[in-house]
């Protein structure tokens, strides 16, 4: 995973609550077997109106983008972090994440921050006002910057280090050999198995 | 919060279920740093997995437990001409992709075809893979459903699918407990779906956040399997991380015999052990809700996420009326692309296509409740009814018990087994404009057709929805049944 430490990019206002991840990559993009190519995907439906806001020049290139609450409920699919990032976000910032989404995200090195509505809204103010307006979210002081805005934000000490070190999972965990055998050694004969019963 | 410290020696404080199931999976547990948790069975669909064998591939890792894991084909398979070859070449290759995965890996596989094939979280509990106190992962947030047995099920994206198939665990960061506890008996007319829109359109799609929710009480203790099974199914569109019945004898009927339930003295210790798995008298919720069953009614959802719902006989809700303004905005939103106005009654609300089906309600007990509400009727001129079983071994019930001729007689069509028009990945979708009562779990935009609306209704509420043209409950039927048919 890509390391994430601290971003200065344009606010991109998504004033919508509830973007569900159906939303987010439609579900006939999922059929794609890689990682890359969702670009044009992100937000499909929505951009076929002039106005949405991916579609207006002033916010073109834009890299956080900045959501109502509730953002990425619905589906599991990871395609929906893939999109955003194949098409450039590097952070999104909303009152509430769902939490399969969050997961997604900073296993993929996209970070979200989670920030009082108020706030939300004062970024929302600030990118409409001045869309070349910038915002850095700085993941080592667990900040977020812009004109007029010095909030803090919250993320486990734990996640906050595998993201600024840019950490695999999986090697972590298979440092744990030992105690994983030890604890299959040790499960009970009734557990299931999908093999020949 | 659960798992946030290390246990307490001595502490007199119960536990609710769901730590008493995350307990007994906690391979290492260490301050600041998340539970890692063994997983006992992972399961896998085309959809969300070929990034994550490609991943093993580039790693070169193997399948750690091949005995724990199992895959089946559902999103992206036909529910017509199923031994013809897939038309659409994308989704065509992205199940090749995963035949080839599971041979390369030594995945066991039921593919389009198999007589144990179907919608994944249909697959786990028929074949007894399901049991209670075990810890279930799938790449598809409707893993929740094996909740309904005391087992604790997740939904996790395609990173952590990889992260199960390489170490059979996965890190996972705390939650918190919430109850939801239904009191009393649901009324004649109303079905676990009624109840669970209802619990969704009380706590909102957030309110679940961080939390897994246990349902209780006398309502859901007198649920059949299937039943908890739709309720635990829907606790992601609340939010939540997962959903949870304590299993008791209902549970303990319905999993014995299976192809893989405990046999013998197997069976006898899985039982003791299950018994164990129930909230402690003593224990503490981090948050409850209480609902009276009789309050309960058959419920209907109006807009584009699950929790905007009210019950049948009310009219579409004006969004003046939301004090919240992003919910009144997320209301607007939802009228202008659903075509509906403030104060219409929903039981006015026609509809052009009926989808009995999905992980939610395509079960044998949802079939024979929408074909008892069809048979001696037929589906209204104009509307377009499909009926696709949640999989094979449930078709072939059906047909054993002759429901697939109620539908047939009645004018619905009768599918083959998958995911179908839930998600619209195969060729059954909506048209533009077009408008479903479907059994399904969401109605986001465009979920199940590219501007298609979708009402999320109970199977008898759509099957009365298909005989009449428009939403409506098997109580407006009284005089629709044909005489010679009775």
């Amino acid at each position: 995973m890509e390391a994430f430490t601290t971003h200065t990019g344009r606010a991109v206002p998504l004033r919508r609550s509830n973007v569900d991840t159906d939303q987010i990559i439609p579900a006939h993009w999922l059929k794609k077997v890689t990682r890359d190519g969702f670009e044009d995907g992100l937000f499909e439906a929505w951009r076929k109106d002039p106005e949405f806001v991916l579609n207006q020049s002033a916010h073109q290139g834009g890299t956080v983008l900045v959501a109502g609450p509730d953002f990425g409920t619905g589906s599991s699919r990871e395609h929906a972090v893939w999109a955003l990032q194949n098409y450039g976000f590097k952070a999104v910032v909303s009152s509430r994440f769902a939490d399969i989404f969050r997961g997604n995200s900073l296993k993929n090195g996209l970070l979200t921050v989670v920030l009082p509505q108020e706030t939300v809204e004062e970024l929302w103010r600030l990118a409409e006002a001045d869309p070349a307006t910038e915002v850095t979210v700085d993941l080592v002081r667990r900040k977020v910057l812009a004109p007029g805005v010095d909030a803090d934000f919250e993320l486990d000490e734990n996640a906050r280090w595998r993201l600024l070190e840019g950490l695999d999972d999986i090697s972590l965990t298979l440092k744990n050999e030992e105690a994983i055998a030890e604890f299959e050694s040790s499960r009970a004969a009734f557990k299931p198995r999908t093999t020949a019963a | 919060m659960w798992s946030a410290a290390l246990p307490t020696e001595g502490n007199a404080m119960g536990r609710t279920l769901a730590e008493k199931v995350w307990d007994d999976h906690v391979v290492r547990r260490a301050e600041g740093e998340p539970d890692l948790l063994f997983i006992d069975l992972h399961l896998l669909h085309e959809v969300t997995s070929p990034q994550a064998f490609d991943g093993l591939r580039k790693a070169g890792r193997a399948v750690r437990r091949t005995d724990l894991t199992i895959a089946t084909e559902d999103h992206n398979t036909p529910t017509l001409d199923i031994d013809k070859p897939i038309a659409d070449p994308v989704s065509r290759v992205q199940l090749e992709t995963l035949r080839k995965n599971c041979a390369d890996f030594g995945v066991r596989l039921h593919p389009l075809g198999d007589v144990e094939q179907g919608v994944v979280h249909v697959v786990g509990p028929q074949l007894g893979l399901t049991q209670p106190g075990t810890t279930v992962v799938c790449g598809d947030s409707h893993t929740s459903t094996h909740g309904a047995f005391g087992a604790l099920a997740f939904g996790i994206g395609t990173s952590q699918v990889e992260h199960v198939l390489a170490t059979q665990t996965l890190p996972m960061a705390p939650f918190r407990t919430m109850a939801v506890t239904v009191n009393g008996e649901l009324p004649e007319d109303v079905t676990a779906k009624d109840l669970i829109l209802a619990v969704i359109a009380r706590i909102g799609t957030g309110g679940g956040q961080g939390y897994v929710i246990e349902y209780r009480g006398e309502a859901i203790e007198k649920l059949s399997m299937e039943a908890r099974m739709t309720i635990c199914n829907m606790s992601i569109e609340a939010g939540a991380r997962a959903g949870m019945i304590a299993p008791d004898e209902t549970t303990f009927a319905y999993v014995q015999g299976r192809e893989h339930a405990p046999r013998g003295a197997d069976w006898d210790e899985a039982v003791a052990y299950w018994k164990t798995l129930h909230t402690d008298q003593d224990a503490a919720f981090d948050h409850e809700v209480v609902i009276e069953a009789s309050e309960l009614a058959p419920f209907v959802t109006w807009g584009t996420n699950p929790g905007q719902g009210a019950p049948l006989s009310h009219a579409v809700p004006d969004p003046a009326s939301f004090e919240d303004a992003s919910e009144r905005y997320a209301a607007e939103k939802a009228l202008d692309y659903m075509g509906l106005r403030a104060g219409q009654p929903l039981r006015e609300v026609a509809v052009d296509t009926v989808f009995v089906g999905s992980c939610t309600n395509g079960r044998i007990e949802d079939l024979r409740s929408a074909a008892s509400v069809l048979q001696g009727r037929t589906v209204a001129d104009g509307v377009r009814m499909l009926v696709v079983p949640g999989s094979v071994r449930v078709a072939l019930q059906a047909v054993e018990e002759g429901l697939d001729a109620v539908f047939t007689a009645a004018g619905a069509e009768w599918r083959h087994a998958g995911c179908s028009m839930c998600l619209g990945m195969n060729p059954d979708q909506l048209q533009p404009g077009e408008r479903a009562a479907s059994t399904s779990n969401r109605n986001f935009e465009g979920r199940q057709g590219k501007g298609g609306r979708t009402h999320l209704v109970s199977p008898q509420v759509a099957a009365a929805t298909a005989v009449l043209g428009h939403l409506a409950s098997p109580a407006d039927l009284a005089d629709v049944r044909e005489p010679a048919a009775v």
